[in-house]
C-alpha cells in the first residue's frame, strides 16, 4: 500500500503520510499557489507538480529528493504561430508513458493539446497529429474557456497504445505512440448537443477516463451526461444506466486488478453540481455496472455541498485504499474499498487533484 | 540603458531584481533581460511571445500600447515596470 498521498489544491501542495494507522499532513509545498496536477513517477521516484499561476502562467516543478527540494522545469508550450497562436493555460493531466519508456512523460493541456517529454520533463514537444485533427475545430470548453485533454491512458501491454479523453472533444486512440489518432467514442452520445451531431466523437465531453491496468481493454468514462463503459479497448461504449444516486459527476476510479469494480462520486446534475440531497456518497460497482452500491459510511449526510473534481479521486495499487478531496477542502481516505471513509483533513483549500505515490 | 523593475509578487517565484538593460523597444529591452535570466520569459510572455493576459507592463508610468509585438519605443532614461494585473482569489 502507498503511505504517501499528494494533494493539489487552489493554494498549495499538501503531502500526507500514514503513520500508525493515521493520516496527517507531513509537509506543504508552494503554499499560496494553485496546483493543477501531480505525478509520482514510480520508475525513478521523481515527483512532479503542475502550477497554474494566475498571472504568470503554467509552471512545472520536479523533485528528485522526495519533495525536499524542487526545480522548475520548462512547461509545455504551444509552437509559435503567425496567426492566433495558442497558449497553454492549464496543465490538466500528467502521466508516465510506460514502464519501457524510460523518462517519457505525457502531459495533457488546456487548450486541448498533448505534449511528450522524453527527458523527464526537461523539454516538451507538442503532438502535432492531435493538433492537426480536423475534428479539433469543434472541440469546446467544458467548464473552462477551451477544451482540455483531461485523461491519458497508456496501455500497460503496449506503451504505444494511448487512449485520451478530451473535455469536450471525445475519446481518441493511438496505436503508434501518438503518430496518428482515431476516434474511439462509438456508442457515446451527448444529450446537451443538438441532433444529429450528438453522436459525433468530437462533441463528447469526457470528464474522466480510466483504464484497468490488469485488463486494459476495460475502460470507464464519466461523461458529462452519464457513465459509459468499454470492454473492447474503447472500440465501442455502452451506457451505464444502473448508477445511483445520480449519473452526473466528474471522477471515476477503476480497481487495478478487477475491471468490473469501479467508483464514482455522483452529483445532482449538470446545472446543480452538488451531492444529491446534500448527502455525499460514492457509487461503487463490483459487477461491471450490473448493480451499484451507494457508500456513505463516514461521509457527511447533512448539508454537504462537496463536489469532487475529476482528478480528485485516487486509488492505490492494492485497490482497497482510495482517497478523495472536495471543492470544499475536505479530504477522505478509505482503507476498505469504500465501505467506510475517514476524513483526514477538513480545512484545506479547494482540492483539484489527489494522488497516491 | 532603461531601468527595469518587477513586482514583488513575481520575485516570490523567480529572482528578478531591479536592473538596467539596453534596447530601443520594450521587446528589445526585455530580450536583454531574458538573456541573463531565461526562465523569466515564460512568467511575462505567453507561448506566442505576447504579454501574458494578466501581466501589465508600464513605461514611464503609462501602460504600454503594443502588448503583442512590444514595439513601444524606449529611451535611455526610461523606466519599465512589470507587475500583475490585480485580481482576487
Amino acid at each position: 500500500m502507498s503511505d504517501r498521498l499528494l494533494v493539489g489544491t487552489k493554494k498549495g501542495l499538501f503531502e500526507l503520510r500514514r503513520s500508525q494507522g493515521t493520516w496527517s499532513i507531513a509537509a506543504t509545498h508552494f503554499l499560496g499557489d494553485p496546483i493543477s496536477m501531480l505525478l509520482a513517477d514510480p520508475r525513478d521516484g521523481a515527483l512532479y507538480a503542475a502550477e497554474a499561476l494566475g498571472h504568470f502562467g503554467v509552471k512545472l516543478q520536479r523533485s528528485r529528493d522526495g519533495g525536499e527540494s524542487w526545480q522548475e522545469m520548462p512547461a509545455p508550450a504551444f509552437p509559435k504561430s503567425d496567426t492566433n497562436g495558442l497558449t497553454v493555460s492549464y496543465l490538466f493531466c500528467l502521466e508516465t508513458a510506460g514502464a519501457d519508456r524510460s523518462g517519457w512523460l505525457w502531459c495533457g493541456t488546456i487548450p486541448g493539446g498533448l505534449f511528450l517529454s522524453k527527458d523527464n520533463g526537461e523539454s516538451w514537444t507538442v503532438n502535432q497529429a492531435l493538433l492537426d485533427l480536423p475534428e479539433r475545430k469543434d472541440w469546446m470548453g467544458g467548464g473552462f474557456d477551451h477544451a482540455g485533454v483531461a485523461s491519458i491512458c497508456v496501455d500497460p501491454r503496449n506503451s504505444a497504445q494511448i487512449t485520451i479523453g478530451v473535455s469536450t472533444g471525445g475519446v481518441w486512440r493511438s496505436d503508434d505512440d501518438g503518430t496518428s489518432w482515431r476516434a474511439a467514442s462509438e456508442g457515446m452520445y451527448a444529450d446537451y448537443y443538438p441532433p444529429p451531431r450528438n453522436h459525433a466523437p468530437e462533441v463528447q465531453d469526457i470528464h474522466r477516463l480510466v483504464q484497468c491496468p490488469a485488463a486494459p481493454d476495460s475502460l470507464w468514462a464519466q461523461h458529462h451526461n452519464g457513465v459509459f463503459r468499454s470492454t473492447d479497448g474503447a472500440r465501442t461504449w455502452q451506457e451505464v444506466t444502473t448508477i445511483r444516486p445520480a449519473k452526473f459527476g466528474f471522477a471515476v476510479a477503476v480497481h487495478p486488478h478487477d475491471p468490473d469494480t469501479a467508483w464514482f462520486v455522483p452529483g445532482v446534475k449538470d446545472e446543480c453540481r452538488l451531492p444529491v440531497d446534500a448527502r455525499l456518497a460514492v457509487a461503487r460497482t463490483h459487477d461491471g455496472a450490473r448493480s451499484f452500491e451507494v457508500l456513505t459510511k463516514g461521509l457527511p449526510q447533512q448539508h454537504a455541498y462537496d463536489l469532487v473534481y475529476r482528478h480528485a479521486l485516487s486509488i492505490d495499487a492494492t485497490g482497497t485504499r482510495l482517497a478523495m478531496g472536495s471543492t470544499t477542502g475536505h479530504l477522505w481516505v478509505t482503507e476498505d474499498g469504500g465501505d467506510s471513509w475517514t476524513m483526514v483533513a477538513g480545512h484545506m483549500p479547494p482540492i483539484s487533484c489527489v494522488r497516491f505515490g | 540603458m532603461a531601468r527595469v523593475a518587477f513586482t514583488a509578487n513575481l520575485q516570490r517565484h523567480i529572482d528578478c531584481p531591479l536592473q538596467t538593460a539596453s534596447g530601443q523597444s520594450v521587446r528589445a529591452v526585455l530580450e536583454h533581460v531574458f538573456a541573463v535570466q531565461p526562465r523569466l520569459r515564460s512568467y511575462i510572455l505567453d507561448d506566442q511571445d505576447r504579454v501574458r493576459k494578466h501581466v501589465a507592463i508600464y513605461l514611464n508610468g503609462e501602460r504600454i500600447v503594443d502588448r503583442e509585438h512590444l514595439s513601444d519605443l524606449v529611451g535611455d532614461d526610461d523606466e519599465l515596470f512589470v507587475f500583475q494585473a490585480l485580481s482576487g482569489g
